[in-house]
């Protein structure tokens, strides 16, 4: 393990923060990420027309497998099209 | 550990790779016969054979903790307590400690010893980490084994875009080795956070920017200048306009550390013009919080902003190098620090006397930040050899070159007015039958840097112009 000294002020704890969840989802586009487990298609098609009907933008995207980690050009496009994602993690 | 050592008798701690142990190692076995001796081996543990029950100090913790600095050294201890010690092999010195008389009569009257391994360079401090005595107060922060530092680093926020070098506790504590400051001093307070700048904190950020320990002098010094209040840094980093700190290094210190002055001197290149002047950057993004797009709000920025240090070519000038010229005494080693951008550069490779390259000069200079503004920002006048030669040979100082460079850069307020010339930038009417200069009183500063080749000397443009209201440059001498 490698020990590396703070450079900066310290008033910040050293495992960042996660991202706020925001307030609501008005003005939002939320990205529905089907990571490919069985079913989770059946649920998060369902969650979007739920939220489009509430006048909510959604953006649609599926991984190949579930078995590895999404391709860095998908990860690339859902962060610069959409503002918050949902997936389905589990069958 | 404590217990590891004799209470009482003799203690010798050697190496292999020393020639005095190697040739006293006999003397050694005699003394370890007759009992009452424990030998401790830096290097190799099979070494002194003469030694049977020779102990392995290969991991230093018993040489770090007796604070051995030469090999062979012995020592004799009494009720738990040291009350004799010799370095290298001296007969005389071994049988007053050892009262055994006729050690070594074969061997040379005395023989130096050589440097012990506990304080080579890199493994001190790391017996140092080891042992818990850095003094270091900053966080801690474990990066994972199978985790990448680079990559750690960046995910923190801490680097300006390029790689870092880890600040371990090892490479801190050979940084602070480059200054007499105690690593407590608070040097000032950054903007926009106003967290205090530690001489450590300071050091870390210095050893992630590439300096080595003897570059930190000249960091601290910039780190204090830019903290001085006529400096303003936290207007300097919170503008939407270009500049950033830009720092001269006059004096001694610039050879010393081996900056460049000369040839490509704003340039890329040279480790002490780089690593400094991102040191200074670091300590503010780090120390100071203060981020682009945060309250960093430069509109465009400039690649300055990464690093922008360079030395004064003053060898073989004619004229007073800059911290002189600020009321520093010759010879003192000294940063200023100016908030300015880039580069505009000055091409003149025909005028061949000073009246008519004053005049190039000054055409240059009005037309810095806009033709139609005056006054205008402070301007960093960067003069190149060969320019410098056509003054010098004509006799001007530099305070010469100041006053005509006012007088030329006196404007018909006609010119500035609003719409004038078809630009909609510009003053109001009144200015129309006034004459305006481009600079405040003493608005312009001269150094003199480049490569020995070439008639191209620089303007870098500061902020708006300098006064109590904006940011001053500000000179600091360069402490040991």
């Amino acid at each position: 393990m490698t020990v590396l000294l703070d450079p900066t002020s310290e008033r910040s704890p050293t495992i960042r923060p996660r991202l706020p969840r925001p307030e609501s989802l008005g003005g939002l586009t939320v990205g529905i990420l089907d990571i490919a487990k069985s079913r989770g298609d059946v649920f998060l098609h369902r969650l979007g027309e739920r939220l489009a009907e509430r006048g909510i933008a959604v953006r649609h995207y599926a991984k190949p497998t579930n078995t590895r980690p999404a391709p860095l050009p998908l990860r690339q496009q859902i962060a610069a099209e959409v503002n918050v994602v949902i997936e389905g993690l589990s069958d | 550990m404590a217990d590891d050592l004799p209470r009482d008798g003799l203690v010798a701690v050697v190496k292999r790779d020393c020639p005095t142990c190697v040739m006293a190692a006999p003397v050694l076995g005699e003394l370890a016969r007759r009992g009452g001796l424990s030998v401790y081996t830096q290097d190799d543990p099979s070494f002194p054979d003469t030694v049977p029950g020779r102990l392995d100090d290969t991991a230093l913790a018993i040489s770090h903790r007796l604070k051995i600095e030469i090999v062979p050294t012995l020592i004799r201890f009494a009720g738990g307590r040291e009350i004799g010690r010799t370095y290298g092999w001296d007969r005389n010195e071994w049988q007053r400690l050892t009262g055994i008389a006729g050690l070594g009569r074969d061997l040379p009257e005395a023989r130096p010893g050589c440097g012990a391994k506990n304080v080579e360079p890199g493994v001190l401090e790391r017996l140092k980490v080891r042992f818990n005595e850095t003094g270091l107060r900053s966080r801690r922060i474990e990066i994972g084994k199978d985790e990448d530092a680079q990559e750690a680093m960046f995910a923190r926020g801490w680097s300006d875009g390029l790689p870092l070098v880890p600040p371990t506790e090892e490479r801190v504590l050979r940084m602070l080795d480059g200054t007499a400051r105690d690593p407590q001093e608070v040097v000032g307070l950054v903007p926009p956070a106003l967290a205090a700048a530690t001489v450590e904190k300071i050091a870390i950020n210095a050893v992630m920017a590439g300096c080595k320990p003897e570059y930190l002098p000249v960091a601290l010094a910039a780190v204090e200048a830019v903290l001085d209040e006529s400096f303003a840094m936290h207007g300097v980093l919170a503008t939407t306009m270009f500049v950033g700190p830009v720092v001269i290094v006059n004096g001694p210190v610039r050879r010393r550390i081996g900056m460049n002055a000369k040839g490509n001197a704003l340039g890329q290149g040279n480790r002490a013009n780089a690593a400094i002047g991102r040191a200074l950057q670091l300590v503010i993004r780090n120390i100071g919080e203060g981020r682009p797009q945060e309250v960093d709000r430069a509109t465009l920025g400039n690649p300055g902003k990464l690093t922008y240090c360079f030395a004064e070519d003053e060898e073989g000038s004619s004229w007073e190098p800059l911290a002189v010229e600020r009321g520093l005494a010759p010879g003192q080693s000294a940063v200023t620090v100016f908030a300015g951008y880039g580069l505009q550069g000055i091409v003149d490779q025909t005028s061949r006397d000073p009246e008519s390259l004053a005049r190039s000069f000054a055409g240059s200079l009005r037309a810095l930040s806009n033709v139609k503004h005056a006054p205008s920002c402070d301007a960093l006048l960067v003069v190149c050899p060969e320019h410098h030669r056509t003054f010098k040979n004509a006799g001007w100082s530099k305070v010469r070159l100041y006053e005509e460079l006012h007088r030329l850069c006196e404007i018909p307020g006609a010119d500035l007015v609003a719409g004038a010339k078809g630009i909609a930038e510009g003053g109001p009417p009144s200015l129309a039958g006034e004459t305006v200069n481009k600079f405040r009183p003493g608005g312009i500063m001269i150094v003199r840097a480049g490569g020995d080749a070439g008639m191209f000397s620089g303007i870098i443009g500061g902020w708006s112009a300098g006064s109590a209201r904006s940011s001053l440059p500000v000179t600091k001498e360069v402490k040991p």
